[in-house]
């Protein structure tokens, strides 16, 4: 008998019920497929690194799914409880029917279960379909093989998520269950008459926490966005805690005061149904100013995680092939103190000090030395701006000494690498630099053609600025620095660093691959017995770093979207559910709208403001602190290239549109299905 | 001058296997300036005619004209118009929005004819004084009594120059000192500005106050009684009268 009163319960409040039911299955979808990349790719024909990248991936999310897990939960309990208020009526006769709280619990239980379980099953099902067009995904992020894919489930993703998604829903009984032991038959009764709160908040007092909160919030932008070079990361933490503050305050004056202003432009106010809306708009965003508080920051977050990691994914794979034009660097510091176990005086050496040829299945090969002279410190480097630097920049290490290295060794390794060589004057130095806070300063310095001592030599810029060039190979854009400078001038120095550049051999008995796989052996052996002369010993294949670069962009690709998708299905849920409780409530004063004559349009025009306010409120402000954090966001970008920023900017935006412009439209749609009853 | 003209009027409820006649035939004419009392006990179809004129519901059967347009045949935007422009309404239960205040209610019957501010603010202040409300002005309905809210519906109802105010039960919520004030604002307006009102009521003592009551039984006119030069005292034991023959609940006129 309760069962069928659950029942019955659910298909007549189906309307309040459908955006939470909806939001549960999209929630049970995104987790599922999610969870199932690792499963679905199994099919892909990857190589042994990528796997190990789709084990790390898989390791991330599923961190970031009890995250994930966590906020689905608050969400669902928030929904829930939502709901049952509404509900205080019926529970209330069903009381004095003399029903027990146990059967009401009981009846509650049901009903969970059932939404519980159709959810589960319906949002498996839609997963199940999503994740096959997850997997094309993939293989295309690894440029993997789909022609032996075949249609996937994952059990161990179902698993988990029927476990979460159970917790979830136990969590949601068990509080339902507090709720109900803790009301009180005539709070349930008088709840339906709600007197009419009117907030009546003091406007001097709103107008000051305004003006107050722009300022704070202007300040914190300025900090962030502008000045961020100069942010260390407790003024970070306090930028960010007084952003929210002043959200949070902005929200909070704006409801207070808006209707106040609004009501003193009278021509405005007095037009149409005018009053009538901006009363509704007042209500509404008057008792929700804490949670369109929380829903602006997730919009915001939700926005740069997603561009920013797109920019990141983006432009590393497009740089990857410009920062990596050779297949393997190794090096290692020089070390001429014979009084040491014994001196190693260059890469070369130490191969053969660990019993390797360092030229084996090398085709094309470079070695070079670089040098640091410790009176050429990057504070020296500034010269006589060193202070105004420090000022702006005040965390560089600014006692390091520069890397120095002779304009024919570049030469030889430009050669290797397949670029145009360059030329330098007698008397004359060129900084190669591509990390752009970096190459900023210099350029500043250089500009008025600020010498340097080199050993002694006194070397004027070639160039007002720093030149595009690096030796290491990289995934990024992080060469902070290289003096090229005259040969004669490091003559019967002593060198710091040597290197090793060298191509692969590609017609011989070995692929790639097993050359690879020989190197890093190697490589591995010579770190494990680590004797005094193997220091700072690194090799970088571009193999190792196109994989590493492939798998973080497709991590961060995920990730972004993972908690993108969820938050904006978050905020979606909780504005939708506020608008149609607030259309039900309302649902007597649209009949007075029409019984003294109000034309349905005019209605309908109100209906779509009111809720337009509510959903673009928290956006707007959202986007204005967006383009502030992607501003901060593009500074880190630099490193990795920009180019790739706005493509990512607008795939959020998209992502923005579908998700929280959907919820808008179909929270239109149903409002107005309600009001017209 | 004749404002509205019933004519052989029949609306019916269900379907073939059990049909209810809440209306059964029903013609009369109301002239300008008059104050018509429909009375009837529960069921008996007066809150039927009422909707049928009002436009919120279409007759089955039969044509009512206000001033000689059939607006039986009104769809759509007109009928909108048509209730905007020509009626005033007011209900037993106010209808007032609860987030509004007795002044922007008001306001918003003028608002959507889009009458200018200016305007506005004089008719109101005109309507408050008439109707006694100046000083709830300013307040919400739930911080006004009931008699006050009825007021301030009447003055939303009257404050366009409808043709017609039709009044449903307006008594029906209110004690009976509100009531009477009520129902003298009514007859003020009706002598005073020859504002037509009809109005449905279960209640003696309310239908008293109008210049002629139709007697309504079982969907049919039962009889109709006009007050011409009798006092409000010797109406009222009139239509007691009627409501013992008519075997209405007599404790009902109180």
């Amino acid at each position: 008998m309760l069962f069928k009163i659950s029942l019955r319960n659910i298909k007549r409040s189906i309307k309040d019920y459908a955006i939470y039911f909806f939001t549960l299955i999209i929630g049970v979808s995104i987790f599922y497929v999610f969870n199932a990349i690792s499963t679905q790719t199994a099919m892909l024909q990857l190589d042994a690194s990528e796997y190990d990248i789709i084990k790390m991936l898989q390791g991330t999310l599923s961190v970031t799914s009890i995250f994930v897990a966590v906020i689905l939960a608050l969400l669902i309990v928030y929904a829930s409880r939502f709901l049952m208020k509404r509900r205080h009526k019926e529970f209330a006769i069903y009381q004095t029917l003399g029903m027990g709280k146990g059967q009401i619990s009981l009846m509650l239980f049901f009903e969970t279960v059932v939404i519980g379980v159709a959810s589960l099953a319906v949002g498996l099902f839609l997963g199940t379909g999503l994740s096959q067009i997850m997997s094309a995904v993939v293989a295309d992020l690894f440029e993997a093989d789909m022609t032996a894919y075949k249609f996937m489930f994952s059990a161990d993703s179902a698993r988990k998520t029927v476990f979460y998604f159970a917790l979830m829903y136990l969590a949601v009984i068990v509080l339902n269950n507090l709720a109900i032991t803790k009301m009180k038959l005539i709070d349930l009764i008088q709840s339906g008459k709600r007197t009419e709160h009117v907030t009546n908040r003091n406007v001097f007092l709103c107008l000051i926490t305004f003006v107050a909160a722009v300022i704070a919030l202007a300040y914190a932008y300025r900090q962030v966005g502008w000045e961020y070079t100069t942010l260390d990361e407790k003024s970070l933490v306090f930028c960010i805690v007084l952003g929210a503050a002043s959200t949070f305050l902005i929200f909070w004056s704006v409801s207070g005061v808006v209707l106040r202003v609004i009501m003193l432009m009278k021509r405005t106010y007095y037009r149409s149904i005018n009053a009538f809306t901006f009363r509704q708009i007042s209500s509404v965003i008057n008792t929700m100013v804490f949670s369109m508080t929380i829903i602006c920051l997730m919009i915001f977050i939700t926005i740069c995680t997603i561009a920013s990691s797109f920019a990141i994914r983006n432009s590393m794979n497009a740089n990857i092939n410009k920062l990596c034009p050779a297949d393997i660097e190794v090096c290692c510091n020089v070390q001429s103190d014979e009084s040491e176990q014994s001196g190693c005086d260059s890469i070369r050496h130490l191969y053969e000090l660990s019993g390797y040829s360092i030229d084996d299945h090398i085709e094309k090969s470079v070695e070079f030395y670089t040098y640091m002279d410790s009176d050429l410190t990057i504070a020296k480097s500034m010269g006589p701006f060193l202070e105004e630097i420090k000022e702006s920049l005040p965390h560089l290490a600014y006692e390091t000494p520069e890397v120095v290295m002779t304009v024919s060794d570049y030469n030889r390794v430009m050669d290797l690498f397949g670029k145009d060589e360059i030329k330098l004057n007698q008397g004359e130095y060129i900084v190669m630099c591509n990390f752009k806070t970096m190459k900023d300063v210099r350029d500043y310095v250089m500009k008025s053609g600020t010498t340097i001592s080199v050993y002694g030599n006194e070397l004027k810029p070639m160039y007002k600025e720093c030149q595009d060039g690096f030796i290491e190979l990289s995934a990024s854009n992080i060469n902070t620095g290289i003096y090229i400078v005259p040969d004669d001038v490091v003559e019967n120095q002593e060198p710091k660093r040597s290197y090793f550049i060298g191509d692969y051999e590609e017609n011989s008995d070995f692929s790639i691959d097993e050359i690879e796989k020989m190197q890093i052996d190697r490589m591995e052996k010579m770190e494990a017995n680590s004797l005094n002369y193997t220091s700072g010993l690194v090799m970088d294949t571009r193999k190792e770093i196109l994989g590493n670069a492939i798998g973080l962009g497709a991590i961060l690709a995920f990730l972004g979207l993972y908690i993108g998708f969820v938050f904006l299905v978050s905020c979606g849920a909780i504005l939708s559910l506020k608008c149609l409780s607030e259309s039900v409530d309302g649902q007597e004063r649209y009949k007075v709208l029409r019984k003294i004559g109000v034309d349905e349009r005019v209605i309908s025009k109100s209906l779509l403001i009111q809720t337009g306010v509510c959903f673009f409120a928290p956006l707007s402000l959202a986007i204005i602190h967006s383009i502030v954090g992607m501003r901060f966001a593009r500074f880190f970008l630099e490193t990795f290239g920009t180019e790739a920023v706005m493509q990512s900017i607008g795939l959020s935006t998209v992502i923005l549109l579908v998700i929280y412009g959907g919820y808008f439209v179909i929270t239109y749609c149903s409002s107005k299905n309600i009001i017209s009853e | 001058m004749e404002l509205l003209k019933v004519d052989q009027i029949e609306k019916y409820y269900g379907n073939k296997s059990s049909l209810t006649k809440a209306i059964d035939d029903i013609s009369f004419t109301v002239d300008e300036g008059e104050f018509v009392a429909i009375m009837g006990a529960s069921g008996s179809g007066k809150t039927t005619l009422l909707n049928c004129i009002s436009t919120i519901d279409r007759v089955t059967a039969g044509h009512i004209y206000l001033e000689g347009k059939d607006i039986t045949k009104l769809k759509g935007k007109s009928l909108n118009q048509f209730r905007r422009e020509k009626l005033g309404f007011i209900f037993q239960d106010f209808n007032l929005l609860d987030t509004l205040t007795a002044y922007e209610n008001i306001s918003l019957a003028m608002s959507i004819h889009g009458i200018s501010v200016k305007e506005m603010d004089a008719k109101i202040q005109k309507v408050a004084n008439q109707l006694g409300i100046e000083d709830v002005l300013k307040k919400y309905p739930y911080q006004m009594s009931g008699g006050q809210k009825q007021r301030v519906a009447s003055a939303r109802a009257i404050i366009t120059n409808p043709r017609l105010i039709l009044a449903d039960e307006p008594t029906g919520a209110l004690d009976s000192k509100s009531s009477k004030m009520l129902l003298e604002r009514f007859t003020y307006l009706n002598e005073e500005y020859k504002a037509t009102i009809m109005m449905v009521t279960h209640d003696s003592f309310s239908a008293s106050y109008a210049g002629r009551v139709i007697f309504i039984r079982d969907g049919k006119i039962y009889h109709e009684i006009v007050r011409g030069d009798d006092s409000r005292k010797e109406f009222f034991s009139k239509i007691i009268d009627v409501m013992t023959l008519l075997g209405g609940d007599v404790s009902d006129a109180i």
